[in-house]
């Protein structure tokens, strides 16, 4: 709870820089006053669990392993804006308070007690993203894509709500406890699976999986680089948490029809994903697919929901590293390009050896290949998918890691067999701090697994 | 001192060599190797003398995994090929020049981590994961150092990733289904699990997807000629000498005694396939016009007979199998060598545009003979010792497996010969052929007098590596 209030409380502060003219100290503050705030969030993982008015807050260690991943994210996203904005100073206090709002909305997202709570914090998320897919306004790219996002969002957001009705009018309640409780007696209103349904669908939109992804690739081109960074890393993560907590506080025993549901948009989400990135040949389109993929991947947890939480944990943070890392990568090599196009990296590691050298690290770790964390996640959820009895499903997912090899090799061949089309350009040294910090947690993730793993 | 020592030194010369810059790269990974060589010797002697070398600490609780590395004598005898080879292999390329020699030779001393590792590991995720690690370095090596077209070459070095790359997911799967059994994965505990027929059965064409992919067996051969070829030298030493050496080490070591029940059934299928290797190699071999390219499937022929010796379960067959891992390193890094020898003053691979150089240089010629008489197995030199242990112990499974293994040697001297021939002999070439230098001769010989030594005196490979054998086969028959 304190978590959430510091967070608020400096994304107004970050709006008083402005009145004052502090622009230039905003980012300094913002990631000391985050550094802050994530021991805030340390101390309240130890005091877990706490319940704050009426159950509207449940502070868990769930939550707060998850807000604390919220938060380290955030403070790479705020460090790289530091350079990211140079050009569009004034307004950048604008951009770094929504930022913050939209993660007080992410960790009300993994800490609600209470629908109408967790209703708010996706909203909050919502909002600021649709801001921030649009920021670059005299872009008309990023203009459709907060277009497109910000339609696609809200219609998903109705289908959440109206399943929240259903859930509420099936049960008389918004209390998640209450509701689990009473889900466990024999005579359930025909609405409840139905609301269920209707809100697992609201956040298979949210996290862009199968059927529901196709605004992903096209809002992830458009949108400037930096929030396509937010959305992938961020956005997604907040959202399968949050699903994986609706999942399993809601549903105490999950039906073998659901479990199937899960299984098919699981495989659907991998192989399409895979199979469409396959074909790009602008980065950021690869990586929304690869999203696409990486969200089936992560949708196996809700399989065992009893266990898996810590493996949730764990992936979400490989890959958010690693998705950290690359997009900081990509902000460097495209900064001053109108597209990330692939040519675009052609020659790479000439040019730049350790930026190239840091996207590869990160796409193996995406790819799966051991000592980065990304092999361990996967590793892991492996084991528990297989322990839970769907060894098809496994199958599945490890063809589809080998097809995800293709395109992720296909950018580094171009960074390491074609020649460079421009000469290097100074690195910013913010650029480089957040690449191998981000590769270097990602990297020692692999080495200590238990540490990640033990926390839930 | 135990094993932990000799991965730490070569995982030190890899950052170590990087960050000596270009100039000093190669000095700094060969003394870093040697240095590995003489911490072998030395953890050979306490094995010997009856120390514990092994390693073991808790890494991961929940799955339980633990940095475990055991030293019996089979993994002794394969670390000791690494790190006899790795420095030959450095040392043999001080004649070249590399753009970004650091990145290069860094990589080199990654890839003998790897390797080191992968023959340690004796919990089964450590062990996938050193094998793993092995196929990042050879990747960027062939890549990036290779020759020819760029484009062919990416085709043919991203074929050989993804095919490897897949093999071992299935292996993964394999173990991950091994760990739910035994809880786990640790080796004498996955070697302890009870799998029914089925189990097994899959778990045995699991491993087998890896390893005959890695080895590589018949049909899953079609990456190796063209990445041989496009690699650079160095790489094409590493991936025949060492590299190809894990697959096989891998089924004497994981896959037959974890799955015996599969493995007897199959036994016909698996020797059948690796002769089918033998005499499909020899008869492609006798084809080809690109030199490099004919050793690439020479090498396959050769390596055919082994996977087929390791396949037969008895002691011979794994004897015979080991000493020929060992022989075919040496002879394989030695005619790869040769060739690039003649590459650097001719700057060609192709066969037929080669020829009288013997009357130019008669040191390399003799040299060079020695080479190809070793790879043929004539009697005196080590693969004479492992080739015809391998024959004998096809022959107790059957005649005919050992009529049609031995076209090895009769294919074999075919195509070596006549490729000598070519290569070396006839009218003087209008191209002139400068003799080989002191280093070249320095690799050339070591490499020789390791044949003949061995050739003459394999009794101390075959003490050290028969308890490990005996005690693989006791796992293998502990059901009957």
């Amino acid at each position: 709870m304190n978590t959430l209030i510091a967070i608020i409380g400096l994304g107004i502060l970050c709006l008083l820089f402005e009145i004052f003219d502090a622009r230039k100290a905003i980012i300094p503050v913002v990631v000391i006053g985050l550094l802050a705030v994530l021991g805030l969030d340390i101390s309240e993982y130890n005091a877990a669990p706490n319940f704050y008015y009426n159950n509207m807050i449940v502070v868990s260690k769930f939550s707060s392993a998850f807000s604390g991943l919220f938060i380290m994210l955030t403070i790479f996203l705020v460090s790289l804006g530091h350079k990211f904005y140079e050009g569009n100073q004034t307004k950048i206090s604008d951009f770094i308070a929504i930022k913050i709002f939209l993660l007080a909305g992410a960790v009300a997202m993994v800490s609600f007690g209470n629908l109408a709570m967790f209703f708010l914090g996706i909203e909050v998320l919502s909002i600021a993203l649709y801001v921030l897919a649009s920021s670059n306004r005299l872009s008309i790219k990023s203009n459709e894509a907060g277009l497109k996002y910000f339609l696609m969002g809200s219609f998903a957001s109705g289908i959440l709500l109206f399943g929240i009705c259903l859930i509420y009018g099936a049960m008389g309640s918004f209390d998640i406890v209450e509701i689990s409780e009473l889900s466990r007696s024999a005579e359930l209103p025909i609405w409840f699976p139905i609301g269920i349904v209707l809100i697992f669908i609201g956040m298979l939109f949210k996290i862009a999986a199968v059927p529901f992804h196709f605004w992903a690739p096209d809002v992830y081109e458009g949108s400037p680089a930096i929030t396509t960074a937010l959305m992938s890393t961020l956005a997604k993560v907040v959202a399968i948490a949050t699903l994986y907590k609706l999942v399993k506080t809601m549903n105490a025993d999950i039906s073998p029809a659901f479990q199937l549901i899960i299984v098919i948009v699981s495989i659907a989400s991998m192989t399409v994903g895979n199979i469409m990135a396959l074909r790009q040949i602008n980065v950021k389109r690869m990586l929304a697919f690869s999203g696409i993929s990486h969200a089936g991947f992560m949708l196996m947890t809700l399989l065992s929901t009893e266990k898996s939480s810590g493996t949730l944990l764990y992936y979400t943070s490989a890959y958010a590293l690693a998705g950290i890392a690359a997009f900081t990568v990509i902000l460097y090599v495209c900064k001053t390009r109108e597209n990330e196009d692939i040519t675009n990296f052609h020659g790479l590691g000439k040019n730049n050896p350790l930026m190239a050298a840091i996207l590869t690290a990160s796409l193996l770790s995406m790819a799966g290949i051991p000592i980065f964390g990304g092999f361990f996640a996967k590793l892991f959820l492996f084991t528990q998918t297989i322990q839970a009895e769907f060894i098809a499903l496994v199958i599945i997912a490890v063809i589809n890691s080998i097809i995800s090899v293709g395109y992720y090799f296909k950018l580094i061949l171009a960074m390491y067999t074609k020649e460079p089309n421009e000469a290097r350009t100074p690195t910013p040294s913010v650029y480089y701090a957040v690449a191998v910090l981000a590769i270097v947690l990602n990297i020692a993730l692999g080495l200590f697994p238990s540490f990640v793993l033990d926390l839930l | 001192m135990n094993v932990s020592l000799l991965l730490i030194i070569l995982l030190v010369g890899a950052f170590t060599t990087y960050f000596a810059g270009d100039k000093l790269a190669s000095k700094v990974a060969l003394l870093f190797s040697l240095v590995a060589l003489g911490i072998s010797i030395a953890l050979l002697n306490a094995y010997n003398s009856g120390a514990n070398i092994s390693f073991f600490k808790f890494w991961i609780n929940k799955p339980l995994v633990s940095y475990s590395l055991t030293a019996d004598g089979l993994s002794l005898i394969m670390l000791l090929l690494t790190s006899t080879l790795t420095p030959l292999i450095i040392y043999s390329s001080f004649g070249n020049e590399y753009k970004n020699a650091k990145s290069f030779y860094a990589l080199i001393l990654f890839m003998s981590f790897a390797m080191t590792g992968t023959f340690l590991a004796s919990d089964g995720l450590l062990y996938y994961i050193f094998w793993e690690l092995a196929l990042i370095p050879i990747y960027f090596i062939a890549l990036i150092w290779g020759n020819g077209e760029v484009e062919e070459r990416k085709k043919a070095v991203v074929k050989f990733f993804i095919y490897t790359l897949a093999g071992s997911l299935f292996m993964l799967i394999a173990f991950v289904y091994l760990y739910q059994k035994a809880g786990s994965f640790m080796l004498q505990d996955l070697y302890k699990v009870e799998l029914s027929r089925m189990e097994q059965f899959w778990i045995f064409w699991a491993f087998f997807l890896a390893y005959a992919i890695k080895i590589p067996i018949i049909p899953f051969h079609t990456w190796q000629a063209k990445v041989y070829q496009k690699a650079p030298t160095v790489g094409t030493m590493l991936l025949s000498g060492i590299m190809l050496k894990m697959g096989l080490y891998s089924v004497l070591r994981w896959q037959l005694p974890i799955t015996p029940i599969a493995a007897k059934t199959y036994l016909p299928i698996l020797i059948g396939l690796g002769i089918a290797g033998v005499i499909y190699g020899s008869i492609v071999a006798l084809r080809q016009k690109d030199l490099k390219k004919l050793l690439a499937y020479s090498s396959l022929a050769h390596v055919g007979l082994i996977a087929a010796a390791c396949y037969t379960l008895n002691i011979d067959g794994l004897r015979g199998a080991v000493l020929q891992m060992i022989s075919h390193g040496f002879v394989v890094v030695g005619l790869f060598f040769a060739a690039e020898i003649i590459y650097r003053r001719f700057d060609t691979r192709v066969i037929a545009e080669m020829g009288g150089i013997r009357s130019q240089a008669p040191k390399f010629a003799s040299l060079f003979m020695i080479l190809v008489l070793a790879s043929v197995a004539l009697p005196t030199t080590f693969n004479f010792v492992g080739e015809f242990t391998v024959l004998y112990s096809l022959y107790q499974i059957n005649v005919w497996f050992a009529v049609l293994g031995g076209t090895t040697i009769i294919l074999g001297a075919y195509y070596m010969l006549k490729m000598y021939q070519q290569v070396m002999l006839g009218e003087t070439n209008t191209k002139v052929f400068a003799d080989v230098t002191l280093h070249e001769t320095i690799v050339l010989v070591i490499i020789i007098a390791v044949i003949f030594f061995f050739g003459l005196y394999p009794r101390p490979i075959n003490e050290l590596i028969n308890p490990s054998l005996d005690q693989i086969l006791r796992t293998v028959n502990r059901i009957q």
